[in-house]
């Protein structure tokens, strides 16, 4: 069953996460439907931002201040920048024909459909978390999890990531024309 | 939460924008200052006793001239830019240490707005969101010099923040941890961080004038190129807050250097002055060093403006990338095999 908040006790970190909510549900929507590219990305940033705000009352701070580095200061900052770079005008809009369209319209019904099957049907599962005596907030302990017990994958997401910038160097390399 | 502590860190949090506030006011006096002083004249001398009432005078008029609104369509973000500008400049102080611990009234009253465990990471996180006000900013005054200027300072700070962060990662090694407040402490006495990680300190400080928009790295408002940059179609107060937000960026960068390498509140003979003459004045002693030693460093920004020309763009970017983050690479390298040293020998046999 879908709960409804208790909104007369609330206490005080259940009316910050509802503002929060309310804002990145809000933000993420206007991110899709505003017509200005440039709009849309302002949202997407305040998007970030407010999810920057749901680590912080989950109280990992570590990974809120990553956040708000790698997405807001970095890839935000790129996105933006592109925006600006190319000139997206209504003109070069590219146009969709109505099967594409109609297509669109379906999926997203049935979209909704399960969206609202699963929230009916879904039940709150986990209760409490379970103190391990761990200060997870702390990045000690923090980088001893991820280096000793989580080693392999945090090795391999680091050699993806090296890959993947070593395509896009070679991509945006200009080929040297034999003459 | 008592309501003592709400109290203790309201006040703190008032001072020390007040502070920065009015440190960054009297950086534009010092600014013409030094100007003048470099370059052989008298500068400002007319409000007030060596033209100390300047930078109010200067406030008034920026209030009284005409607020200019250009043709945009994004009168919205128009206004935003400079608010988010000046919103992050003064976010920033929020996690520097000002001083050690003062016993007052019955109860240790700590002169930082909030100790977190990764305050350097907070400062990174908002400087970074700094550009976005450069950028909106340049963006929404639907001018092409505003919008080359903001590409220009994005450009600039993305790459420039990269090697900021990698010379710091030398630093953290040696202290082993994020918060200011023990970098701080660690510092005590002459142990500064400066003598221990020159080439650090040497990559932070160029990176910081190039975060800062300072000359030699004022590309983003490039006068003999681009007018006058990002803020070309500003005017009045906003203009204003502007040039603030650089000002008051100025002196938290000052600060955040101080912090970081050159021991904070610490001075030579701290611990003696504690025992003898008691906590209280051993740290107005600490601020007072503190001050001094980010004032020294408002003063090398400005003597740097006032001597070294304008890099060109390629030439920007070449320091940042190929010099700067290589550099820093190598000394996280060379830090590690120092720290590592005792156990590399004992790997290898000796």
């Amino acid at each position: 069953m879908i709960r409804i908040p208790d909104f007369a006790n609330a206490t005080p970190i259940q009316i910050i996460f509802c503002v929060l909510a309310v804002i990145t549900l809000f933000t993420a929507f206007m991110t899709i439907y505003s017509r200005k590219p440039m709009h849309s990305a302002i949202y997407l940033l305040i998007c970030f931002t407010s999810i920057t705000g749901h680590y912080l009352l989950l109280n990992s701070q570590f990974l809120a201040m990553v956040n708000l580095i790698v997405y807001i200061g970095a890839i935000m900052i790129l996105i933006v920048f592109t925006i600006m770079l190319m000139n997206l005008n209504k003109e070069n809009e590219v146009y969709k024909p109505r099967i594409t369209r109609l297509g669109a319209i379906v999926t997203f019904c049935l979209m909704c459909l399960v969206l609202i099957a699963m929230f009916i049907n879904s039940k709150p599962i986990v209760g409490e978390y379970t103190t391990t005596g761990e200060d997870y907030q702390s990045i000690k302990v923090l980088g001893k999890v991820l280096l000793n017990e989580y080693m392999v994958p945090f090795e391999f997401a680091s050699v993806l990531l090296l890959v993947a910038m070593i395509g896009a160097v070679l991509l945006s390399k200009k080929e040297k024309t034999t003459k | 939460m008592d309501s003592a502590f709400i109290i203790e860190k309201s006040v703190v949090i008032i001072v020390v924008f007040a502070i920065t506030m009015v440190m960054a006011m009297y950086s534009t006096w010092a600014e013409r200052k030094v100007a003048a002083f470099l370059q052989d004249r008298v500068g400002p001398n007319r409000a007030g006793w060596g033209g100390l009432f300047q930078p109010l005078a200067d406030g008034l008029k920026l209030f009284s001239k005409e607020e200019f609104e250009p043709n945009t369509p994004n009168r919205f973000l128009f206004f935003v830019g400079p608010g988010i500008a000046m919103a992050t400049a003064l976010m920033t102080s929020a996690v520097i240490p000002w001083g050690d611990r003062f016993h007052l009234f019955g109860r240790d009253i700590l002169l930082q707005a909030t100790d977190i465990d990764v305050a350097i990471l907070y400062v990174f996180g908002i400087v970074s969101v700094g550009v976005y006000g450069i950028m909106i900013g340049g963006w929404a005054s639907n001018n092409k010099f505003s919008l080359m200027g903001a590409i220009r300072a994005a450009s600039q700070m993305v790459s420039y923040e990269v090697a900021m962060g990698l010379s710091i990662v030398a630093l953290l090694m040696m202290t082993g941890t994020l918060s200011l407040k023990e970098i701080s402490a660690q510092q005590a006495g002459m142990n500064w961080n400066v003598f221990y990680q020159p080439l650090s300190f040497l990559i932070f400080l160029i990176c910081a004038f190039a975060e800062t928009n300072r000359t030699p790295f004022d590309l983003a408002e490039c006068e003999t190129e681009l007018i006058g940059g990002y803020h070309t179609e500003y005017s009045s107060m906003k203009m204003g807050f502007y040039l603030f937000a650089e000002y008051a960026n100025m002196f938290i960068s000052s600060t955040i250097l101080a912090v970081l390498f050159f021991g904070g509140y610490n001075y030579p003979g701290m611990s003696w002055v504690v025992e003898n003459w008691g906590v209280n004045i051993a740290n107005v002693f600490g601020i007072a060093a503190l001050f001094a030693k980010l004032c020294g460093f408002i003063f090398f920004y400005m003597w740097v403006r006032w001597t070294i020309p304008r890099f060109r763009y390629d030439q920007l970017m070449h320091l940042g990338w190929r010099i700067l983050i290589p550099l820093s690479i190598v000394n996280i390298m060379i830090t590690g095999i120092v720290i590592l040293r005792g156990e590399i020998a004992t790997y290898l046999g000796f």
